[in-house]
C-alpha cells in the first residue's frame, strides 16, 4: 500500500501517480491531505506538505481530481488527513464529499479513540471506514479497544516515532502484531519506516498490507524539476521491487480493502 | 462592574476527567502519545495530593525562584494616567525574570517523580527555554529546547543563557520559524522519544493534562495577588489585566478570581500591525474554534483547517492558537479579551521605563497598555492590577533594531 501526498508539486501529478500505482498492482493507496502543522510525520513527508501547501491547494481541488481519477483506477484509496482539517470542514461534510470522490474511508492519526465517537458515527452510517491506529506504547487491552471500533483495516504503527525510512524496525515488532492477529478479524497493515523489500519479508507473514510513504514520498521531491515520466517510473519501480517481494513470501493475503 | 454577564454558567471546577473546559479542551494527538499523557495525568493527580511534593515545592518557589513576588503601587504611573490605581504584580523579579519558572519547576519535581532524566521543552520569547534550562540544571536533568529561528535571532540574550546552563538549543527552521514551529518539533522528538523524555510545555496548551497542570502551577500568580490585595487594599481589585499569548501568565492570574463576580478580568492579545490576516496574533478576536497542537480552543486557521500565520513584535505572542480555558472564559463570558497593537505596547514599554525605572517584557506591555487605558477611564478610588509578567531586558536589542529601522524609514520614505 502506497501513500503518497495529494497535490505535490500538482494535482495533475497525483493523478498520474494514482494511476501508475495502480498499473502496478497496488492493493490500496493511502492520499495524504497536505496539513500545515503535522506533529506524526519527518521531515520528508512534512516537506511535501509543505510543497504541496505552498500552491495555495484547497481541500476541494483535491477531492475534484481524486473524483475525477478514481472510476480509473480499481484501487481504493483512503485519506490520510488531520482531524484539524475534519473538524473545520464539517465533520459530516467531510465524509459525505470524500465519500462523494469515490473515497473508501480515512485515517486520521491525531484522533484517538476518546475522541472519535462522532466522526465514527458519520462514517458508520455512510459506510465509510474510520481506520484506527495501534502503537508500540498501546498498552495491550487499549489495543484490543482500538481494533473493536476500527473499520476497514487496522493500522498498526511499527515504531515509537514519526514516519520516515528507518534501516532496522523493532525486534518485537512481528511477535506484537501476531499477538494482535489472533485478537481481531480486521486485516492488520503495518506502517511507518518501511522502505526495503527486507523489510516486506519480515512482515508480510504476519501482515495483510504493508505501507511504504517516506521511501516514495522522497521520490516526489524532483517531480517538479525533473521529467515527470522518469519520476514516476521510478516511483513504479520502486512497487515493483516491494510487490515483487511481498509475492515470494508464502501464506500472504491480499488485504479485503476498502471497506 | 459590567463583568460578568453570564458568570452563573462560569466553574473553576475545569476540566472535566477528560480535559474539557466546556466544549474546548481534549486530546487530540497521535496514539504514540496516549499513554504517556495517561501517567502523566496519573502522576500530577498523585503528586496533588501528596503533602511532601507540596511542600518541596512552596520551598523551591519561596528560596529559588523568590516567591512571594511583590505586589507594587505604581503611584508615578497612576499619576501620569490620572484615574484608577495602578499596582503591578512583579513576574520580572522572580529567578529568571518572568512567570515560566513557576512552571518549569514543578514540571521538573512530576519528571522526577516519574522517574525520567530528559526533558524537552519549546519556546518562543526564550524565557520558558530559560525557565526549564534552568530547572533541569537544578535537577541535573538532560535538557534540550527547540525554538524557531526566527526566535533565536530575536532573543539572542536568551539562547545564550539556556547554553549556560547546559541545555541544547535546537533551532527550528521549518514553517514560520517561530513558536508554533517550535512545538510541532517538539511534539514530533517526544514522539519518538516519550518513553524516557518529558515534555515541559510552557503554556496552558496542547493535549490534556497540560492546559491543567500548567494553569495549576501559574495559580500561584493569582493566589498571591488575591492575598496581597486583601491585605493591602483590605479588598479585591477592580479590574485585573493580563496579556494572552498561549495565557500562561493570564491564565495563573485569572483563574484564582474566576469565582469572584465583582471582579473584573481583561485578557490581551497581540494586536500586531492591523486587523488584516497574518498581521496580528489576536487568536481570541479573530479565530474560530478548531484543532491544533492537540487541543480544541480557538485558532487562527484557514477555512480548510491549515493553521494561519501570525504576526507580533513579542516573540512570547506571536502563536496562532491559545489555551482552551480562555476559549471557554470567553464564550461564558467570565474573561474579556481584547488586543493591543505592537505600537502601543511599545509607548507602554518607554512610559513604564521612564515612569517607575522598570522594563516591562514586551510580552507584558501589551497588559500594561491596556490597563492604562482602562485606568484613565476610573475613578481614583478603583484598583486595577496588571501581572508583569517577565522583564524586558531580553527585548532591548530588537527594541532597537526596529527603532533604527523605522528611523531610516522615515528619513528614506
Amino acid at each position: 500500500m502506497p501513500f503518497i501526498t495529494a497535490a505535490d508539486p500538482d494535482l495533475d501529478f497525483t493523478a498520474l501517480a494514482l494511476k501508475e500505482l495502480a498499473a502496478r498492482g497496488c492493493h490500496l493507496c493511502e492520499l495524504g491531505i497536505p496539513y500545515s502543522d503535522p506533529i506524526a510525520d519527518g521531515p520528508v513527508i512534512q516537506a511535501s506538505y509543505t510543497r504541496a501547501l505552498a500552491q495555495k491547494v484547497r481541500l476541494a481541488d483535491i477531492l475534484a481530481t481524486v473524483g475525477a481519477v478514481t472510476p480509473q483506477l480499481g484501487m481504493p484509496i483512503v485519506t490520510m488527513v488531520s482531524y484539524s482539517i475534519v473538524y473545520r470542514h464539517g465533520i459530516e461534510q467531510y465524509v459525505r464529499d470524500a465519500k462523494q470522490a469515490g473515497v473508501s474511508g480515512a485515517i486520521v492519526p491525531d484522533l484517538l479513540l476518546e475522541e472519535a465517537d462522532t466522526l465514527a458515527d458519520v462514517c458508520r452510517r455512510e459506510d465509510f471506514s474510520l481506520i484506527q491506529l495501534v502503537t508500540p506504547t498501546t498498552p495491550r487491552d487499549r489495543a484490543v479497544r482500538i481494533a473493536e471500533r476500527s473499520s476497514g483495516f487496522l493500522y498498526y504503527v511499527s515504531v515509537t516515532g514519526i514516519t520516515g525510512e528507518r534501516t532496522r524496525l523493532p525486534d518485537n515488532l512481528v511477535q506484537n502484531v501476531a499477538w494482535l492477529r489472533e485478537r481481531t478479524e480486521l486485516p492488520i497493515c503495518i506502517g511507518f519506516g518501511i522502505s526495503r523489500p527486507e523489510h516486506v519479508r519480515l512482515l508480510a507473514p504476519v501482515a495483510d498490507g504493508l505501507i511504504v510513504g517516506s521511501a516514495l514520498v522522497r521520490r516526489m521531491e524532483y517531480a517538479a524539476s525533473r521529467p515527470r515520466a522518469e519520476v514516476l517510473r521510478e516511483m513504479g519501480e520502486l512497487a515493483d521491487e516491494l510487490l515483487s517481494a511481498l509475492r515470494e513470501t508464502p501464506d500472504v493475503q491480499p488485504p479485503k480493502s476498502g471497506k | 462592574m459590567s463583568q460578568p454577564p453570564q458568570s452563573g454558567r462560569v466553574s473553576s471546577h475545569v476540566p472535566d476527567a477528560r480535559g474539557r473546559f466546556g466544549a474546548f479542551g481534549g486530546r487530540y494527538v497521535p496514539e504514540t502519545l496516549t499513554h504517556a499523557l495517561d501517567e502523566l495525568a496519573a502522576e500530577y493527580e498523585s503528586a496533588r495530593r501528596d503533602p511532601e511534593f507540596q511542600r518541596e515545592l512552596d520551598e523551591l518557589l519561596r528560596d529559588y525562584v523568590g516567591r512571594p513576588s511583590p505586589l507594587y503601587h505604581a503611584k508615578r504611573l497612576t499619576d501620569f494616567c490620572g484615574g484608577a490605581q495602578i499596582w503591578l504584580k512583579r513576574e520580572d523579579v522572580n529567578h529568571t525574570g518572568a512567570h515560566k519558572i513557576n512552571n518549569t519547576i514543578g514540571q521538573a519535581l512530576l519528571t522526577k517523580r516519574m522517574g525520567k532524566r530528559r526533558v524537552i521543552a519549546e519556546t518562543g520569547a526564550g524565557q520558558h527555554g530559560v525557565a526549564t534550562a534552568t530547572a533541569c540544571a537544578r535537577f541535573a536533568l538532560d535538557c534540550v529546547v527547540y525554538m524557531g529561528e526566527e526566535d533565536v535571532r530575536r532573543q539572542a540574550p536568551n539562547v545564550y543563557n539556556m547554553r549556560l546552563m547546559g541545555a541544547e538549543v535546537r533551532p527550528v527552521t521549518s514553517g514560520s520559524r517561530t513558536l508554533r514551529d517550535a512545538v510541532n518539533e517538539a511534539m514530533r522528538d517526544w514522539m519518538s522519544s516519550v518513553e524516557t523524555t518529558h515534555y515541559i510545555l510552557g503554556s496552558v496548551v496542547g493535549p490534556h493534562p497540560f492546559p491543567m497542570i500548567v494553569r495549576d502551577f501559574q495559580s500561584v500568580i493569582g493566589v498571591e495577588t488575591r492575598r496581597q490585595c486583601l491585605e493591602r487594599l483590605g479588598r479585591l481589585p477592580d479590574l485585573v489585566v493580563a496579556c494572552v499569548g498561549g495565557g500562561s501568565n493570564s491564565a495563573g492570574m485569572f483563574y484564582p478570581f474566576v469565582e469572584d463576580s465583582g471582579v473584573e478580568l481583561l485578557g490581551v492579545e497581540a494586536g500586531g500591525r492591523g486587523a488584516a490576516p497574518g498581521e496580528h496574533a489576536s487568536t481570541l478576536s479573530f479565530g474560530k474554534p478548531g484543532v491544533l497542537h492537540g487541543s480544541l480552543s480557538y485558532v487562527m486557521q484557514d477555512e480548510d483547517g491549515q493553521t494561519c500565520d501570525v504576526h507580533s513584535i513579542s516573540a512570547g505572542l506571536d502563536y496562532p492558537g491559545v489555551g482552551p480555558e480562555h476559549s471557554y472564559w470567553k464564550d461564558t463570558g467570565r474573561v474579556r479579551y481584547t488586543y493591543c497593537r505592537d505600537q502601543e505596547a511599545l509607548d507602554a514599554f518607554d512610559l513604564l521605563a521612564r515612569q517607575e525605572g522598570i522594563l516591562p517584557a514586551l510580552e507584558s506591555s501589551h497588559a500594561l497598555a491596556k490597563a492604562m487605558e482602562m485606568a484613565r477611564l476610573r475613578p481614583a478610588d478603583e484598583a486595577v492590577v496588571v501581572c508583569l509578567s517577565g522583564r524586558g531586558d531580553k527585548d532591548v536589542a530588537e527594541i532597537a533594531r526596529v527603532r533604527s529601522q523605522s528611523n531610516a524609514t522615515a528619513k528614506n520614505p
